[in-house]
């Protein structure tokens, strides 16, 4: 029974991650209609610039969890206003096209400087060690993740959902040129939009950095599984990648208990079910 | 032309000059829409474009909202040149557009559709206000906004620029496939968003809607303003604006 528990654990952690990056993925696919290849090199900018901050200027954990994701999300803002922006109207591949470009360069001069082994990122002073649970021993960074990651995901849902600018957002994403006829600044919102989501892959970045260590390809390694997350979910349903996310995470934990053999297929052959069930994705709409 | 100058005479004794569109000519991607628009609206006019299907009046407004990315002449707004602004600057300056398709969002309540558009400056609707014009949308406000009826929607799209405070409104078709009863309706609002100073752009091609609402009349056709009366020469005008309209 422990070994089910902690590969439960595992499973709610690798959800963690999967909904945190899939979450920013359908954010971007919603505003810029762009499927974003260079999310994963983002993932991992943001546990470089945790890494950085720590070794450079002496910068911690907890500074670093705001300051990372706002400089990678300033980074993102700033490949939307030079780049991306300028493929607004033409064919998906584009975008695929130059994000996988953006992600191979970035993950190229990083592997160019660091190689492909990781470096270690101490877990915070404050999260070390466990609590014993009775059934199972909780190490409370591990927790942490999967709480905090919650929190953050519910926080960008309410965002979106539920306030004004989450509604201009919404409305943007519908209706672009209207939006902009109302008066509402929308070129400007889908910069911020993309720094968004590019902030929230930074975030699980430096998140995951004490658990996986920082390593040039974590971005690239995740991110195939985390395509597979958004395609079952639905591309562009905030609450869909979410709860997907979590839930996949949790069952790929589960069959690495039960079926190890399948533990890294069984995402994908979900997929290929979901796919020929429902095209759009579980809470997708019909394009 | 001799009846443009008599209504454009007519029109003096209006106030001062809120849009003045000269030589206007827009282009969707390569093919040419308009040829030369020419018309003005003073404060406190209704001004009402009729023309037949395609003949550009929709294409008039959306380029004076600057949508339509490619165009040329001059469009003026209270002075200012407004012929290369951005849509979200010419909204900020006190223009509110209605779009035909009403523009609705389905991912919004009624109540964030309502809210949507941004004060631009003071002396906008109140929320009460809205709501004493428009009874039926305070009692939908939480229901999904592509979920109301037809004339609701339209209600809602009009009401959601009032609230901006932008007093110069441009209508696309109002009552477009809407119950006599409904239309009724829009047409005492605009009569009474009228007698509070707004200045309204009217396009219609319910010609009897128009005649109970507007001050001016211009014709449009393939692309150009052909012709110009006001309202008290409509019956003098009938035989000619039947021919226009081909009604």
């Amino acid at each position: 029974m422990q070994a089910l528990y902690a590969q439960l654990l595992v499973g709610l952690i690798n959800g963690s991650f999967y909904a945190l990056l899939s979450l920013g993925l359908a954010v971007i696919f919603g505003m810029l209609n762009i499927i974003n290849f260079a999310h994963g090199a983002l993932y991992m900018m943001g546990a470089f610039c945790a890494y950085f901050l720590l070794n450079i200027a002496g910068i911690g954990y907890w500074p670093a969890l705001i300051i990372a994701p706002i400089l990678v999300g300033i980074f993102g803002m700033i490949l939307e206003r030079t780049m991306l922006q300028r493929l607004a109207g033409l064919d998906h591949l584009y975008g695929l096209l130059l994000t996988f470009g953006i992600a191979l360069i970035v993950q190229g001069v990083f592997q160019n400087y660091f190689g492909s082994s990781g470096l270690p990122y101490a877990i915070p002073e404050e999260l070390r060690g466990g609590i014993n649970l009775g059934f199972m021993f909780l190490p409370i960074y591990r927790g942490w993740v999967v709480v905090f990651s919650l929190v953050v995901c519910l926080a960008t849902w309410y965002l979106i959902e539920k306030t004004r600018l989450g509604a201009n957002l919404r409305a943007a994403t519908e209706n672009p040129t209207l939006v902009r006829a109302f008066g509402i600044n929308v070129p400007r919102m889908i910069t911020l939009t993309y720094g968004l989501g590019v902030g929230l892959a930074a975030l699980a970045g430096v998140l995951s950095a004490p658990i996986n260590q920082v390593r040039p390809l974590m971005g690239a390694d995740l991110i195939i599984v985390v395509f597979a997350v958004v395609v079952i979910g639905g591309m562009g349903s905030i609450l869909g990648s979410i709860i997907t996310g979590f839930s996949l995470g949790v069952i790929e934990g589960l069959t690495k208990y039960f079926y190890p053999e399948a533990s890294n297929t069984v995402v994908f052959v979900l997929m290929v079910l979901v796919l020929l069930v429902k095209p759009a994705g579980l809470t997708g709409r019909a394009a | 032309m001799a009846d443009r100058k008599m209504a454009e005479a007519a029109a003096s004794s209006a106030g001062a000059q809120v849009l003045s569109v000269s030589n206007l000519q827009a282009w969707y991607g390569e093919s040419h829409i308009l040829h030369g628009i020419d018309f003005n609206v003073k404060a406190g006019e209704v001004v009402t474009l009729l023309g037949r299907n395609g003949a550009g009046k929709t294409t008039t407004l959306k380029s004076v909202m600057g949508i339509i990315e490619k165009r040329t002449g001059s469009i003026r707004f209270n002075d200012t040149d407004i012929t290369r602004a951005s849509s979200d600057k010419i909204a900020r300056m006190g223009v509110a557009f209605c779009p035909e398709e009403r523009g609705i969002f389905a991912s919004l309540d009624v109540r964030e559709n309502l809210l949507l558009p941004p004060i631009v400056r003071p002396g906008g609707l109140s929320l009460d206000q809205i709501f004493t014009l428009f009874p039926n949308l305070k009692e939908r406000l939480d229901s999904q906004g592509t979920k109301l009826s037809g004339g609701e929607q339209q209600m809602l799209a009009i009401a959601r620029i009032l609230r901006t405070g932008a007093r110069f409104l441009m209508l696309d078709e109002p009552t477009e496939g809407l119950a006599p009863v409904i239309i009724q309706q829009i047409g005492q609002t605009i009569a009474r968003l009228k007698s509070e100073g707004f200045t309204i752009l009217l396009v219609e091609q319910n010609f009897r809607f128009a005649s109970t609402v507007a001050d001016r009349y211009y014709i449009v056709e393939h692309g150009k303003v052909i012709d110009g009366f006001a309202n008290s020469e409509l019956s003098a005008n009938m035989d000619k604006l039947h021919t226009y309209l081909g009604v």
